[in-house]
């Protein structure tokens, strides 16, 4: 193995030096290998008894030293043993935990002469174990050499003398063969084809490769690739081979061996095997061929890779398919793996083994192509998918278009065997992903969590806020399929200078244009509730979608994802009104869609607020109203004997007014709802419809959109006022500005300025998506009755909006994030992991009012 | 806030005495979350009033950060009545503003402490957490003549109703010293709330100020419990944030539950106990312990080597941890017992492969359609050889006078079965998931309504888990 001056070992792999004591093992490592990539028995001694040679620590230091390689390898990380490991029990341990991980045993023996490792142990006075150690260690590594094969190392260098140690120059890492990480594609994966030349002939000039001397290439550059069971069963197994073959050799194609290539293979050396399952066939057609053919595929088939891993670690090939954990690793259950999948023991009513559902429990990133297991449609399932849709048995011949993940198939000519299973296709259920979505996992939520997102990188969820977030979402939430997006928080502008105002236009406009935005979007913000409007056509289309039954055709919720009508007719009436309004404006059509996910404002706010305005709003209007108002009666008459009380007759004259206008200011937003006409419903956000999240719109995009459905029915539907402004014109800035005072002085809430793209952003990362302008009157609703007597408001003018800002940001981000997996159809825990994030959050202390 | 004294004393300028608090000046006193202003709107011969107005500074109410952590949300919001009613704050501001006449002094006029004078007090705005009748319930043994007003939530909308506030005139012929000692024990037991926390100096003052009267008074019990009422937790405080605007019905106030609680509840989990004893479970999992009852019976039985508790509520399972004195075991028992936080709509691998499983009056908390979650983490993954579920049954109910038709036990009740119903349910479940499963009645049957609660007993057929599970005790 080792060439003169380098040695070469696989990239993954648990390197085991043996060797005895003194034979130059540790500086050897020292000189090759990283630092961290060193376990060695030593320094873990060191590390649990304070002193490297104690005997009496070994125990405790093996156990972690095998602890540190585990998490190593675990990790895909190679490792060094430094031990003498000249025992065969101790290399046991090592090559077990190299198959437990899957990653490959290496042995570099150092085989020195006695007398050498004698004398250097000599010139190291720490070490006083008896004469007769290394003699015996010599001894144990001399008979040890020639079963170190027959133990399970893949590879196997001894190195005889120092001088030959010394001549290594590099310890070269070669690539696995199943790392094609650099190939990237683009590619169209074939499934099973057993034989069915003429079908995969079809399928490959459907896809637009063209035939030179049987020779496939493609003018985009696309490769083929082969998830295996070439053979059996079909009517020219021997073509298919040749075919394949001669594509992979020409580097046009890859393949991966299927159980029935290995079986094959197996029959071909001579072995004793149970001729079934359509093997006959193969044989009797390659019995037709050559013997140069038939040698040629002997050696094709032997040299088949278990599995690939291409573009970059995001797609992997395997017949069977492939646990996240085996990906790119090498061992003989790896193989298994793949080419059987995981059986659970138990046999269908079929007589066929059950097979294991990994891919329901598959969570890994990379997207895994397989075949196997014929079934009547392809379907995804926690990004894997089986494209084995059964051409040999009257099925179809598929392939799956990479990056594209699009399907391609051709019908099968005729159905060559009968498959045991049936193939039909039940109509009218759910998707594999949709059945696997009823029940999420506790795990994927709960603890501290990062959530990767598109727009505002890495978001932490704090396990404390997991607890809250948990109990929440059980107790109260809707069912989670619905729940595809939660509103992120709103931060206020910064606080206004001007006197009287604690908010007003000019600092938001400020804020953008330092973010370096021109230009932005101000609209009239409405009093009422934050809901998320899902509306399907039918109840099909929300089953379609959704993976939901029976739970009518959409659905209304908080912004904490409860239902917002707390009867389920009501919200039904309601979402027919909506629908209507998107039929009749062509809004279907003209977005090529069955189903609509709205962001919007839904008042009056009475009519979820009740029990707030009663116990809180109203309460304290009452109470302020009687003791006020006796307050100034009793002051009136005391003023009358005594002048010393008029300051504070003056003061409670004042509050007595502010009373009234707080009690204005809530009422406003009040009114009686004894009908479906009596709710208005303003959306501002059209979130998703199929295949699209609107959120590279601009908002002007937006509110043009939602116009065109709002005027089909204005009883319900309420098209919100906006206007643009060029943040560099002033004249356009004074515009905005009065229409705000115009707006607030009617007693509007004020308005929401956004830039106008759905996602700003500048060198820093995400701008403010929206910042809120809250009119002085509305204020008082939220700051109490007195917030505008000037020794309050001063103080309530310092106000930190940091935390809130950063919140916002974040749940801007996971919210967008959300809302794209869903549109990709990724499984839902990848969807519900942002919303649980958004609510999670939200239970992050900050200041309520802002 | 605005309190009136007025006394119809001869002459009535001696109330001034009394409070030693001079007629003809404004008085200004500071108190820790505003100013106290005293006034005099009318002295004369015959009638002397006298004006408390507490001027409560609001916005220093939310900033001002003092107390122990987690007290600013206390009064919770930020739109507060407390500045404009009578509380706490009240009983505060009186000790502070009379504290002579509070201790029986009296400078200028000492031999007119011990007389009881006629005296009419107003409450311009008090909030009376049980309304009229607690009013009478406190000031009516006292000797005094109640008259009050309660006022609506807002005249504009006459369908929210009436508002918990009141102004409250009493009059009596009592001594100013005990007048005042009254007040400032009762006002905030009416308003059933403490603008601060609550420790045990609070015991040492209601006992030190109502010595003369508080230990004959027939409501001292109510008296005690609602003056030294303690703070809501800090994890409930999270949950009031988070659904800050969304108000849920708080379990203490919203529980209409009407059964006699104790006995009925102990009832229910013995005969749970009872039947996972008879299983010959080894190791349960209690799905929605809450605070550990049924988990504290079942550590009295040797025979359950390992429980498991399982609540959505942290808080509840930090009382569970309390109550069943985690903390106090000895190891041996500390192993046989965990709590963990988790839910009945995500499946949870730390609740697998247990022999039985406990639902005690837990599947009417969850929303009818989220059931369908629930089923299959228990029995699709969960897989115990046995399932105990109990739920009300909603025939009961008419046997309760106070519930009306179709009302339910509790505010956080989703759904309440009929045993119809309940069965129903119970069968497609067992056929689904092949478990056999036999019905009970938990507590005294009525011929009619059957009983207060219902349990199903589920019973796997799959021999293949109770076999497993077997031999993984290492048993023969």
């Amino acid at each position: 193995m080792a060439s003169n001056r380098n040695i070469h070992i696989p990239e993954l792999s648990l390197v085991v030096l043996m060797g005895a004591s003194s034979s130059g093992k540790s500086t050897f490592a020292r000189k090759h290998f990283k630092p961290t990539e060193i376990v060695s028995s030593d320094q873990c001694r060191a590390l649990v008894s304070d002193n490297e040679n104690s005997q009496e620590a070994s125990t405790d230091a093996f156990d972690l030293a095998r602890f540190i390689t585990g998490k190593r390898l675990k990790a895909g990380l190679l490792t060094v043993i430094d031990a003498t490991n000249v025992q065969e029990s101790a290399r046991k341990d090592w090559v077990r935990l190299a198959r437990e991980y899957h990653v490959l045993p290496v042995v570099i023996v150092f085989n020195m002469p006695e007398k050498l490792c004698v004398q250097r142990n000599e010139a190291r006075p720490d070490r006083d174990f008896g004469k007769h150690v290394i003699p015996q260690q010599v001894s144990q590594l001399r008979r040890s050499v020639r079963h170190l094969k027959l133990e399970g190392f893949r590879n196997i260098v001894e190195l005889r003398s120092p001088e030959e140690v010394d001549d290594i120059e590099a310890i070269v890492r070669d690539p696995l063969y199943n790392n094609k990480k650099q190939e990237q594609g683009p590619f169209d994966i074939i499934g099973d084809v057993h034989g069915c030349y003429d079908e995969l002939v079809q399928l490959i000039e459907k896809l637009e490769y063209q035939e030179v001397e049987g020779i496939y290439s493609h003018p985009a550059g696309r490769k083929l690739v082969f998830v295996g069971d070439l053979v059996d069963r079909g009517p020219k197994t021997p073509a298919v081979l040749d075919l394949v073959m001669t594509n992979v050799k020409a580097g046009t194609a890859f393949c991966v061996p299927g159980n029935h290539d290995a079986k094959l293979l197996k029959w071909m050396n001579g072995k004793d095997v149970t001729i079934a399952h359509g093997l006959q066939e193969s044989i009797d057609q390659l019995i037709k061929e050559t013997p140069a053919f038939r040698e040629e595929v002997k050696q094709f088939l032997d040299g088949l890779i278990s599995h690939y891993v291409f573009d970059n670690g995001n797609l992997v090939v395997a017949h069977a398919g492939l646990r996240e954990e085996m990906h790119g690793r090498g061992s003989g259950a790896v193989r298994d793996f793949c080419m059987y999948g995981e059986t659970t023991g138990e046999i269908d009513e079929f007589g066929l083994p059950v097979r294991y559902n990994w891919a329901a429990e598959y969570k890994g990133k990379a997207m895994v192509v397989y075949g196997h297991t014929p079934v009547p449609e392809p379907q995804w399932l926690n990004r894997t998918i089986d494209i084995d849709t059964g051409c040999v048995f009257g099925g179809r011949l598929t392939a799956l278009r990479y990056p594209e993940k699009e399907l391609v198939s051709v019908p099968a000519l005729r159905e060559y065997a009968v498959s045991k299973r049936p193939l039909q296709k039940k109509e009218g259920q759910l998707s594999l992903q949709q059945q696997h979505d009823d029940v999420l996992d506790l795990s994927d939520v709960t603890g501290k969590h990062i959530v990767e997102t598109t727009y505002g990188h890495n978001i932490t969820i704090k396990e404390e806020n997991a607890i809250t977030a948990l109990e929440v979402m059980s107790r109260f939430a809707i069912n989670p399929k619905w729940l595809i997006y939660l509103p992120p928080t709103m931060s206020p502008s910064e606080t206004s200078k001007l006197d009287g105002y604690l908010e007003y236009p000019t600092e938001a406009f400020d804020y953008y244009r330092s973010a370096g935005v021109e230009k932005v979007v101000c609209e009239e913000k409405h009093m009422g509730s934050r809901v998320v409007v899902i509306v399907g056509r039918d109840e099909n289309a929300i089953k379609q979608t959704f993976g939901i039954e029976n739970e009518g055709i959409g659905t209304v919720y908080t912004r904490t994802g409860r239902h917002y009508f707390n009867h389920k007719k009501t919200e039904q009436d309601f979402l027919l009104l909506v629908n209507d309004a998107l039929e009749k404006s062509g809004f279907y059509d003209r977005f090529q869609t069955s189903w609509v996910c709205l962001d919007a404002e839904l008042m009056p706010w009475s009519a979820k607020a009740q029990s707030l305005l009663e116990t809180q709003y109203g309460s304290v209007g009452a109470a302020a109203t009687q003791s006020i108002g006796r307050a100034v009666a009793a002051l009136q008459q005391a003023a009358s004997r005594n002048s010393a009380v008029v300051d504070l007759l003056e003061q409670y004259q004042l509050k007595q007014q502010q009373t009234k206008q707080f009690i204005k200011a809530y009422r406003r937003y009040c009114w009686p709802v004894h009908k479906l006409t009596d709710y208005k419903l303003a959306p501002f956000h059209i979130l998703a419809t199929e295949g699209k999240a609107w959120v590279q719109e601009s908002h002007e995009w937006h509110m043009e959109n939602i116009q065109l459905v709002c005027e089909e029915d204005p009883t319900v539907l309420l098209a919100t006022p906006y206007k643009i402004v060029e943040l560099n014109d002033e004249a356009s800035i004074q515009d905005a500005t009065n229409w705000w005072l115009s707006l607030t002085a009617k007693g509007g809430e004020g308005m929401v300025v956004k830039p106008f793209s759905y996602i700003q952003t500048n060198k820093k990362g995400l701008v403010q998506p929206a910042i809120k302008i809250r009119g002085q009157e509305y204020l008082r609703i939220i700051y109490g009755p007195e917030y505008t007597t000037p020794g309050n408001l001063n103080r309530l003018k310092s106000r930190g909006l940091g935390a809130k800002r950063s919140l916002a940001l974040r749940e801007f981000a996971l919210g967008v994030e959300g809302l794209e997996r869903f549109i990709k159809k990724e499984p839902l825990r990848r969807v519900h992991e942002c919303v649980f994030g958004v609510l999670a959050l939200e239970s992050e202390p900050v200041d309520p009012r802002l | 806030m605005l309190l009136t004294i007025t006394s119809a004393h001869q002459p009535a300028s001696d109330l001034s005495y009394l409070l030693h608090k001079h007629p003809d000046k404004v008085h200004e006193i500071e108190i820790s979350s505003g100013v106290a202003h005293i006034f005099y709107p009318e002295v004369s011969e015959t009638k002397c009033t006298v004006c408390l107005l507490l001027d409560i500074d609001p916005v220093g109410l939310v900033r001002r950060n003092s107390g122990p952590r987690g007290n600013d949300f206390a009064l919770e919001q930020y739109v507060n009545d407390r500045p404009y009613v009578a509380s706490s704050f009240m009983s505060a501001a009186i000790v502070k503003a009379f504290s002579t006449a509070m201790s029986g002094r009296c400078k200028d006029k000492p031999e007119l402490v011990n007389v009881p004078i006629p005296l009419e007090v107003e409450l311009a705005a008090i909030p009376v957490r049980g309304g009229e009748a607690v009013v009478k319930e406190l000031f009516e043994p006292l000797g005094y003549t109640i008259q009050m007003e309660r006022h609506p939530v807002d005249p504009k909308f006459p369908e929210w109703g009436e508002s918990r506030y009141f102004t409250l005139r009493l009059t009596n012929t009592v001594t100013v010293q005990h007048l005042l000692s009254h007040l400032y024990i009762l006002i905030p037991v009416c308003d059933n709330d403490k603008h601060y926390w609550t420790g045990q100096q609070e015991m040492e003052k209601l006992l030190e100020k109502g010595k003369d009267w508080l230990p004959t008074h027939p409501a001292r019990v109510f008296i005690a419990l609602r003056y030294l009422k303690h703070q809501r937790s800090l994890a409930n405080q999270a949950m009031a944030m988070l659904l800050k605007d969304e108000v849920t019905e708080d379990d203490e106030e919203g529980r209409t539950e009407p059964e006699q609680k104790i006995r009925v509840h102990d009832l229910r989990l013995q005969a749970v106990r009872d039947v996972l004893v008879k299983a010959n479970a080894k190791t349960v999992v209690d799905l929605g312990c809450g605070e550990g009852k049924l988990l504290k019976l079942l550590l009295e039985e040797k025979q359950f080597e390992h429980l498991l508790g399982m609540d959505v509520s942290y808080r509840s399972l930090e009382i569970a941890k309390d109550k069943l004195r985690l903390d106090k075991l000895l190891p041996k028992q500390r192993q046989r017992i965990e709590l963990i936080q988790g839910s009945l709509t995500y499946r949870d691998k730390r609740i697998e492969g247990f022999d039985a499983a406990a639902l005690v009056e837990v599947i009417e908390h969850l929303d009818e359609p989220r059931l369908a979650a629930l089923e299959k983490i228990i029995f699709k993954y969960a897989k115990p050889i046995d399932v105990v579920i109990t739920t009300p049954n909603a025939e009961y109910n008419k046997r309760f006078g106070n519930l009306a038709a179709g009302q339910m036990r509790h505010s956080d009740h989703r759904f309440e079965w009929t045993r119809a119903e309940f069965q129903q349910w119970g069968d497609r479940l067992a056929e689904l998931y092949n478990y056999s499963v036999v019905y009970k009645l938990v507590g005294e049957e009525d011929p009619e309504v059957g009983a207060l609660t219902q349990m199903a007993v589920f019973t796997t057929k799959d021999t293949t888990i109770g076999a497993q599970r077997f031999l993984s005790y290492g048993k023969q």
